[in-house]
């Protein structure tokens, strides 16, 4: 009897986790069986090796063949196992040197005729076998690049099976990818969605470098054709740009769901995720069958989710934002896996004045019944609502209008002016341990703020004039700090409380 | 006062309610006017026959803003002027003439069904207030549902007890309209408030000018018919100054705002405002209750 071990990784969530295949051969009938925790896609793993190794004129052994993936506690899924698969039973058969398959780790899937097909979580799992002390990754050429973001870690794209056989038999070398090869050389320009593409709209414009320069999360209200699609859009291009770790954490997650181009490396603009509404609990938060797939929240991890028409989302899927809303993360439980993801967005919902679209419209009259426009309004409470600090009134202009006004400041301009804001926050915010005014818990507000004098009896002013609630002051007391951030001021002050109310969201409970 | 869900009706309970028969002294002398004068009135809150002359307001129960601020404004005047205002409970047009009434005089509602049943339901706090500041009038036993065909019936009450009655929105269908008719049909007099061109809401009004009407584009037009004399002030027009010490941007502003609404952004680029400046001026304004914002954003100037 022989036995070889081929190494390589297992993607639960967004972790990569060593794998050793072990392939023995012993006599008896030919048979193949694979044990070790593997789900039915590895199962069908046997039939694409067996062809893959035929093709690639190579004897397949006629023995029986025992394939063990361990450690065996680890739920394994996926066809990313082939390539290990195939290449330890060549070596159990003595076909390939152990000692040279032993220095490095092997993924990818094959197709009957030994080509080898790309993988999800490439990045994860080079990850993973540097960590493990792997000296090289031997994967699909697809998936090439953004292992290299990956350091230490020589990365080995193989296009078939012949050729990985080859190279481990010494008879040819493979050409490594650099690493750094997916480096940017800067960041890209959202061209088609330029801030001066919008004309008019001051007042949504306003609260969108709001919303961008403390983080807050932002509802638009206005009637269909607005423009509040438009405004979402733009928020990506006045955020500052992801740093190098930020990137990493929404390339891995983009790697793990698939969703990365071909041969793209570091994702280095902000996604923006505009979910349907009718898109069920998993399809946002994260979910599926066997292992739980990243959902919409965390797609949009560290960009912007928007849900236009928010109030027309199923009821459940609302609430389940509630957690990724507070802390930043979304944790699937399936079966017996608990998946946690990152799930830092921020949050841009849209919504109609009242079911019908036409509630204040100069010149429609709003044929909604008031019951169905209470029954509306509460579909917007509870858990996204109390995160949501800044609201604004999108109106409809007639063509005519959008001529008149002047195109205002560009999305870099705007830009420059969010970056130095969010630098003084991150400043002041240290010793709260956050970073942004979005996040400023309500008990240290007061301390936080830094309001003077002014600026409170502005907002005793504003209890008792405009009926705003306890609720709304604090929203109101988070966006004047950011008001007063942009504006470089230390003390928060009631023209920056002033700036601010305009914006309040305060619905009513 | 509590209400109660039974059967698709809400019902009032602990409604102070009587029942007056043609002849009593409480029972208004203008329904003999009607052809068919109801025989018995449950009456709940004031007296009848001690209420001022009265103009009916009644209109589409789906109305833009300019139909509501005009309503308010109208029935506001009215009640300026000691006129007592009647409608007919109903959302839209007859609730912004209920409510603006209540601001400074009384009004009536003329119910569909029973004296207690609440209908629309989502009116129960404006039918507590009538009860308590106006009155309420139906010519169906207490308990009795609302049912289409009552509706219209129910019209001709609401035209008789008023010595005019004004339409402001309605379309081409309206009840409202039917109002008219009863009101043209015992000899009171019809107004019609003009409005937009172009929505189809106006399509009432402008049909009964087209007809004859008379156009009402303030109080005076009614009062002065009814022979009651208009109070100096009024909700619609008059504007108050605004103080030589407010600061220019607010002041621009107010200049460029009369009663009807306007659109924050048309005040923006007519007043050359950037954002902050736009939001701040809004916001003071609206501290000093200079003005109200409304649903899309559109700000009105209240005083």
């Amino acid at each position: 009897m022989s036995v070889a071990k081929a190494e390589t990784v297992a993607i639960v969530g967004l972790d990569g986790y060593p794998v050793e295949v072990e392939v023995a051969l012993a006599s008896g009938l030919p048979q193949f069986t694979l044990v070790g925790l593997p789900d039915a896609s590895i199962q069908e793993a046997r039939e694409r090796v067996r062809a893959a190794v035929l093709s690639s004129n190579e004897r397949w052994p006629m023995q029986r063949i025992t394939v063990n993936l361990s450690p065996a506690h680890l739920r394994k899924a996926g066809p990313g196992f082939d390539l290990a698969i195939a290449l330890g039973v060549l070596a159990a058969d003595g076909r390939i040197a152990q000692e040279r398959l032993r220095e490095m780790c092997l993924l990818g899937e094959l197709s009957l005729d030994g080509t080898i097909r790309r993988v999800r979580g490439a990045l994860a799992s080079a990850m993973a076998a540097s960590q493990a002390g792997k000296r090289a990754i031997l994967l699909p050429r697809a998936n090439a690049t953004e292992a290299t973001l990956v350091g230490g870690i020589d990365v080995l794209p193989v296009d078939h099976l012949a050729q990985a056989v080859r190279f481990l038999r010494g008879e040819c070398t493979l050409d490594g990818v650099a690493e750094g090869a997916a480096e940017p050389p800067a960041p890209v320009e959202d061209d088609d969605a330029d801030l001066t593409d919008v004309r008019g709209q001051t007042l949504p414009k306003q609260a969108l470098e709001l919303a961008a320069a403390g983080g807050h999360n932002l509802l638009l209200r206005g009637s269909p054709g607005g423009g509040k699609t438009m405004l979402a859009r733009r928020l990506r291009g006045i955020l500052p740009p992801l740093t190098h770790k930020e990137a990493l954490e929404v390339t891995r997650i983009y790697s793990v769901a698939g969703l990365l181009p071909e041969d793209a490396g570091l994702i280095t603009q902000r996604p923006i995720r505009a979910p349907h509404l009718s898109v069920s609990t998993a399809g946002l938060i994260g979910g599926g069958s066997l292992v739980p797939q990243p959902g919409e929240v965390s797609l949009a991890h560290r960009g912007v989710l928007f849900l236009d028409e928010a109030a027309e989302f199923k009821r459940d899927a609302l609430q389940a934002l509630r957690g990724p809303l507070e802390e930043g993360t979304v944790t699937i439980v399936r079966g017996r896996w608990a998946v946690t993801y990152p799930a830092r967005f921020q949050l841009v919902a849209a919504t109609n004045p009242c079911p019908c679209g036409y509630l204040g419209d100069a010149l429609r009259s709003c044929k909604c019944v008031p019951g169905r426009l209470a029954t509306y309004e509460e579909r917007l409470s509870g858990p996204v609502m109390d995160r949501i600090d800044l609201q604004v009134e999108v109106e409809r202009l007639k063509k005519k209008e959008l001529f008149l006004h002047a195109p205002g400041a560009s999305s870099a301009v705007v830009r420059e002016r969010v970056i130095a804001a969010r630098g003084r926050q991150a400043d002041r915010l240290a010793t709260f341990g956050i970073q942004i005014n979005a996040d400023i818990p309500t008990a240290s507000l007061e301390q936080a703020v830094a309001a003077d004098a002014s600026a409170k009896r502005a907002l005793e002013r504003s209890v008792d004039q405009l009926g705003l609630s306890a609720r709304g002051v604090h929203r109101v007391m988070r966006v004047a700090r950011t008001v007063a951030d942009i504006a470089g001021d230390d003390v928060v002050t009631h023209d920056h409380v002033e700036s601010a109310l305009l914006f309040r969201f305060d619905p009513k409970k | 006062m509590r209400f109660r869900s039974d059967n698709g009706r809400v019902l009032a309970e602990g409604v102070d309610w009587r029942m007056i028969e043609r002849g009593a002294a409480e029972y208004p002398s203008k329904l003999e006017h009607l052809p068919d004068p109801p025989d018995r009135i449950w009456v709940a809150g004031r007296r009848l026959d001690r209420l001022p002359p009265a103009v009916a307001i009644v209109g589409t129960r789906t109305p833009t803003p300019y139909g509501t601020d005009v309503t308010e404004a109208l029935a506001n005047d009215f009640a300026m002027g000691g006129v007592c205002v009647v409608s007919g409970l109903a959302r839209g047009i007859d609730a912004a003439a209920h409510l603006g009434a209540l601001d400074r005089g009384t009004t009536v509602a003329v119910l569909p069904g029973g004296i207690d049943v609440c209908y629309p339901s989502s009116h129960r706090n404006l039918y507590t207030r009538i009860a308590e500041l106006g009155a309420l009038v139906a010519e169906h036993p207490p308990g009795t549902p609302t049912r289409k065909h009552r509706f219209t019936h129910r019209n001709r009450i609401i035209a008789a007890l008023a010595l005019a009655t004004v339409v402001v929105q309605a379309g081409e269908r309206s009840g409202a309209l039917s109002t008219a008719r009863h009101a043209l049909g015992i000899g009171r007099d019809v107004f019609a408030v003009p409005g937009d061109i172009r929505i189809d809401v106006s399509v009432g009004p402008h049909e009964l000018l087209r007809d004859g009407a008379a156009p009402c584009t303030c109080a005076g037009d009614v009062l002065e018919r009814i022979g009651v004399e208009l109070a100096r002030e009024s909700a619609m027009r008059d504007l108050q100054e605004a103080p030589a010490d407010m600061p220019p941007e607010q002041a621009s502003v107010l200049a460029l705002v009369g009663k009807q609404t306007m659109s924050a952004e048309t005040i923006g680029s007519l007043a050359g405002f950037d954002g902050s400046t736009l939001a701040k001026t809004l916001v003071r304004l609206e501290l000093g209750g200079w003005i109200a914002r409304g649903a899309g954003g559109s700000v009105r100037r209240l005083r």
